[in-house]
C-alpha cells in the first residue's frame, strides 16, 4: 500500500505517448486483477467532484473509504471550492469539456445536467435501475424522478432532501391566537391580521432572486397542478415557446401582486437579502410571521439564532387554493443532489459499483442524518430518530414521501440560458415593473 | 531654459531604445491581451455553450445583440454610472488631494487613514455596505427617514439604487485619485504661490490660476482611469444591488456574465466582451485628442 495510486491523468498522458491509449483501461485492469492486492497498477483511480462542504465532505468520504477498502478500483474525493454554487458550476462545465472530466459528478439533476446528457456525456442509469428493483426502490420514488434529464435516469440521489415549506413563528403565533394557513383564504387572513398588528407576514430575501419563485411555483402547483410546468419544461427542451401564458400561471402571477398591495412582505422587501440573513434575521426577531423557505432554513436557524430555533420555530405545508387542481400533498423545491457518471470514465463499471454499494448504505445514510439532513432513502422512519432535530426530520420524510410529485426548482430545471430572465422577469412582478402578461411574454421570446 | 530642452531633446533622439525592447512588453500583450481579444472575436460568430466545439452562426448574435433590449438598458445603466461616477469623484479627489498635498502631520495622519479603504478587497467591502443598507436591521434603518426613505429601502427603488452604489464606489476609489492629486500637486513649484502672493491673489485665486491649471495633465489621467474603469464595475454592483431592483442597476459587465457563465451563451457574451472593449478604447481615444492630451508639453514648461 505504499505506493500512491497512479492517477488517472497521469496514467493516460504517459499511455497517450506510449501510443497505446486504446489498450489503456484493459491493460490497466488486466495488470489489477493479476497483480499483488495494493500494488503498482491495481485498479484505477476515479477522481469524485463534489460541492465543497464542511458538513458533508467527510460523510463522502467515509462512503468511498468503506467503498475503497474492498475494491480494485480507487475513488479520490475532489472537494470544489465555491462560492454561493455558482463556481462549481462554472468548473464543472470547463472539467466536463475537457478530455479528462471527472468521472463521478455531483449535480441538481434535471437542468443543471441537461447539456451533459444531451451531449452524450452522461451514463443512462435507466436499464441499470430497471434491472435491479432493490436498487430502485431503496430511494424514495418522487425524488429519483425529480432529478431525471431528458426523460432518462441520469443521477442517483447522494444527500438530504429539501423541499420548500412554511416556516412560522409559533410563539407570535400563539400570542395572537392564529393557526398557520390551511388555505391560501386563510393566508390572506393572516396577511391582513399581521400586516394590522404592525408585524410583517412574510419575511423575504427578494434581493436574492431564487426566494420570490418559491410562491410562484408553489401557486402554480396548487392551482395548476404539476402539469403545468412540466408542459412548459417539456416545451421548452424540445425547443419551442414555452407556452408560459397558461391561466395558472397568470393567475398566480397576479395573486404575487396582490400579495405586494396587501404587503405580505413589507413595504421595503426590495432591499432584503436572505443570503447575508436579511430575512432570516427579519424573521428570527419576530418582526415577520412567516418565511417560505427551504428545509435549510431549520439549521440556519439554528446555527445563528438558536433561541429562536429552538423556542419559535414551527413549520407548516403551503397552504392549498379553493378550486386550484393541485394535490395539497405537492411539494416543490430542491429534491436532493445527484452523482452521475460521465460517459468517458475508464472505469464506469467501478463507478456504477460504488454508487449501489454505497448510496443507499445504512452506515453512509446514518452519518447523513446525524448531520441534520433527511436523505431520499426508503424505509428511514425508525432510523431519523437519531436526527438532531427528530421531529423536523421526520415530517420533511413523510412530507415527501407522500408527495404524488416534487417538483424541481424551475431555475435548477429549465435550461441555464432561462434563469436569468426568470430571476429578474419575476423580480419586476413584485416590484410591479411588470405585470403578469408581459412576464410571460418576455418568457415565452427568451432565446 | 531653451537651452536646457534641447540639450533633453537631444539626449532623447540619441539614446532612443532599439525595437528589441518593445519585444516583452508586446510578447506579454499579444499573450494575454491580443490573442484573448482575437479569439473573443472568432467567439462572438459562433453558437457555444462551453462543452465540444462551437460552430459558425454567422452575424446571428450581432443581430441579436442590436435587437436585445436588455443590453440596450444595461448600456444606459453603465452610462449613468459613469457619468455619476466621474461627477462625484472628480471634485471630491481633486480637493482632498490639494488639500492631502500640505506638509502638516494632521494632513498626513488624515490622508493615510482616508486612504484605508482602498486596500480594501473590493468583495470585503461591497459585502459590508450590503449589510449597512439592510432596510430592517442596517445603517439604511437608522438613516433611511432622514433621507426621504422612511422605511429604510434604499437599494429598493432606482435612484437609492444607483445612488447608494455610486456612495459605495467612491468610497472606495476616491482615495486613489487622491493619491494622483496629491502626488501632482505636490510637484507644483512654490515659487509660482510666491509669484502670486507678491501680486496679492487671494487662495481662492491661487487654486483657480495656478493649481487647477498645472493639474491639467492629472485631471486627464485620473479621468481616463474612471470613465474607463467605470465600463468594469461589476463585482460591487453585484454584490450590494445584485443588478436590482429588477435589473435597474445591471451595467453591461454584469449582463455578459449572465450571457456567458449563468445561460452558457459563449458567443453572445463575446459580442458583449467585444462593445465593452470597443467602447473602452474609443472612450479613451476621444478624451486624449480632445484634451489635447497627446500634444500636452510639461505643465512645468516656462519656469
Amino acid at each position: 500500500m505504499g505506493d500512491t495510486p497512479l492517477s488517472r491523468r497521469t496514467f493516460l498522458s504517459a499511455a497517450g505517448v506510449a501510443g497505446i491509449a486504446g489498450l489503456a483501461g484493459p491493460l490497466l485492469s488486466a495488470c489489477g486483477t493479476s497483480g499483488p492486492a495494493g500494488g503498482k497498477g491495481g485498479g484505477k483511480t476515479l477522481q469524485v467532484w463534489v460541492l465543497q462542504d464542511a458538513g458533508q465532505n467527510p460523510i463522502q468520504q467515509a462512503a468511498l473509504d468503506d467503498f475503497n477498502k474492498s475494491s480494485k478500483t480507487k475513488l479520490k474525493l475532489v472537494p470544489i471550492a465555491t462560492s454561493g454554487g455558482a463556481d462549481y458550476t462554472d468548473k464543472l462545465r470547463i472539467g466536463m469539456g475537457s478530455p479528462n472530466p471527472p468521472d463521478l459528478i455531483f449535480n441538481w439533476g434535471t437542468g443543471s445536467i441537461q447539456d451533459y446528457a444531451q451531449g452524450g456525456r452522461l451514463v443512462d442509469l435507466s436499464s441499470q435501475l430497471a434491472s435491479d428493483p432493490t436498487w430502485k426502490n431503496s430511494f424514495l420514488p418522487s425524488v429519483l424522478d425529480a432529478g431525471k434529464a431528458a426523460g432518462k435516469y441520469y443521477g442517483i440521489p447522494l444527500r438530504g432532501m429539501q423541499p420548500v415549506l412554511v416556516f412560522y413563528n409559533k410563539t407570535l403565533f400563539a400570542q395572537h391566537g392564529q393557526q398557520p394557513p390551511a388555505t391560501y383564504d386563510d393566508l390572506l387572513k393572516l396577511v391582513t391580521y399581521f400586516d394590522s398588528k404592525k408585524i410583517q407576514p412574510f419575511a423575504l430575501g427578494h434581493v436574492d432572486a431564487w426566494p420570490n419563485l418559491m410562491w410562484l411555483e408553489y401557486l402554480v402547483d396548487r392551482i395548476g397542478g404539476p402539469t403545468v410546468f412540466q408542459g412548459i419544461l417539456q416545451n421548452v427542451l424540445a425547443g419551442k415557446p414555452g407556452g408560459w401564458g397558461q391561466p395558472a400561471m397568470l393567475d398566480s402571477l397576479r395573486r404575487i401582486q396582490d400579495l405586494v398591495d396587501r404587503r405580505a412582505f413589507g413595504t421595503n422587501f426590495a432591499s432584503v437579502n436572505y443570503v447575508n440573513d436579511g430575512a432570516g434575521l427579519l424573521f428570527a426577531k419576530g418582526k415577520a410571521a412567516m418565511h417560505l423557505m427551504g428545509t435549510w432554513e431549520m439549521s440556519n436557524q439554528v446555527d445563528k439564532h438558536p433561541d429562536f430555533a429552538k423556542k419559535d420555530l414551527s413549520f407548516a405545508p403551503f397552504p392549498t387554493v379553493a378550486g386550484g387542481k393541485g394535490d395539497a400533498n405537492s411539494v416543490v423545491g430542491n429534491p436532493t443532489n445527484y452523482f452521475s457518471i460521465s460517459s468517458k470514465s475508464a472505469d464506469i463499471a467501478g463507478a456504477t459499483a460504488f454508487l449501489k454499494k454505497e448510496m443507499a448504505n445504512p452506515m453512509y445514510v446514518d452519518k447523513l442524518i446525524k448531520a441534520g439532513d433527511v436523505p431520499a432513502v426508503s424505509g428511514l422512519e425508525s432510523r431519523l430518530s437519531a436526527s438532531p432535530n427528530p421531529e423536523f426530520a421526520k415530517y420533511v420524510y413523510q412530507m415527501v414521501q407522500k408527495a404524488p410529485s416534487f417538483t424541481l426548482s424551475w431555475d435548477q430545471a429549465l435550461p441555464h440560458k432561462f434563469t436569468d430572465p426568470l430571476h429578474t422577469g419575476l423580480q419586476k412582478v413584485f416590484l410591479k415593473k411588470m405585470t403578469p402578461e408581459q412576464f410571460v411574454q418576455a418568457m415565452d421570446a427568451v432565446k | 531654459m531653451t537651452a536646457a530642452r534641447a540639450a533633453v531633446e537631444g539626449t532623447d533622439r540619441a539614446a532612443r531604445p532599439g525595437a528589441l525592447w518593445i519585444v516583452p512588453a508586446a510578447l506579454f500583450f499579444g499573450v494575454f491581451a491580443g490573442v484573448p481579444l482575437l479569439l473573443t472575436a472568432v467567439l462572438s460568430f459562433t453558437e457555444w455553450n462551453g462543452l465540444g466545439t462551437p460552430h459558425f452562426n454567422g452575424l446571428a448574435n450581432w443581430h441579436r445583440v442590436v435587437s436585445d433590449d436588455a443590453v440596450w438598458e444595461s448600456l444606459r445603466v453603465s452610462l449613468v454610472f459613469m457619468v455619476l461616477c466621474w461627477l462625484v469623484q472628480t471634485p471630491l479627489s481633486l480637493l482632498l488631494g490639494v488639500w492631502a498635498a500640505g506638509r502638516e502631520l494632521n494632513r498626513a495622519v488624515l490622508s493615510s487613514i482616508f486612504f484605508l479603504p482602498l486596500l480594501m478587497s473590493t468583495a470585503a467591502v461591497a459585502i459590508t455596505w450590503r449589510v449597512l443598507l439592510d432596510p430592517n436591521f442596517g445603517l439604511a434603518a437608522t438613516i433611511g427617514p432622514y433621507i426621504g426613505f422612511p422605511d429604510g429601502n434604499i437599494v429598493g427603488s432606482q435612484r437609492g439604487a444607483v445612488a447608494a452604489i455610486v456612495v459605495v464606489i467612491a468610497w472606495q476609489f476616491v482615495p486613489f485619485h487622491t493619491l494622483l492629486y496629491q502626488g501632482a500637486a505636490r510637484q507644483i513649484p512654490q515659487m509660482l504661490y510666491d509669484a502670486a502672493l507678491i501680486d496679492g491673489a487671494s487662495r481662492v485665486r491661487q487654486f483657480w490660476h495656478i493649481t487647477l491649471p498645472q493639474l491639467r495633465n492629472t485631471i486627464v489621467t485620473s479621468s481616463v482611469l474612471m470613465l474607463v474603469g467605470s465600463l468594469t464595475y461589476f463585482e460591487t454592483i453585484l454584490i450590494v444591488t445584485n443588478g436590482g431592483p429588477g435589473t435597474a442597476t445591471m451595467v453591461l459587465p454584469q449582463r455578459m456574465y449572465l450571457s456567458g457563465f449563468q445561460s452558457f451563451q459563449m458567443g453572445y457574451a463575446s459580442v458583449i466582451a467585444l462593445v465593452l472593449a470597443a467602447l473602452g478604447t474609443a472612450l479613451s481615444l476621444l478624451i486624449v485628442r480632445f484634451s489635447g492630451f497627446g500634444k500636452m508639453h510639461s505643465t512645468l514648461e516656462g519656469i
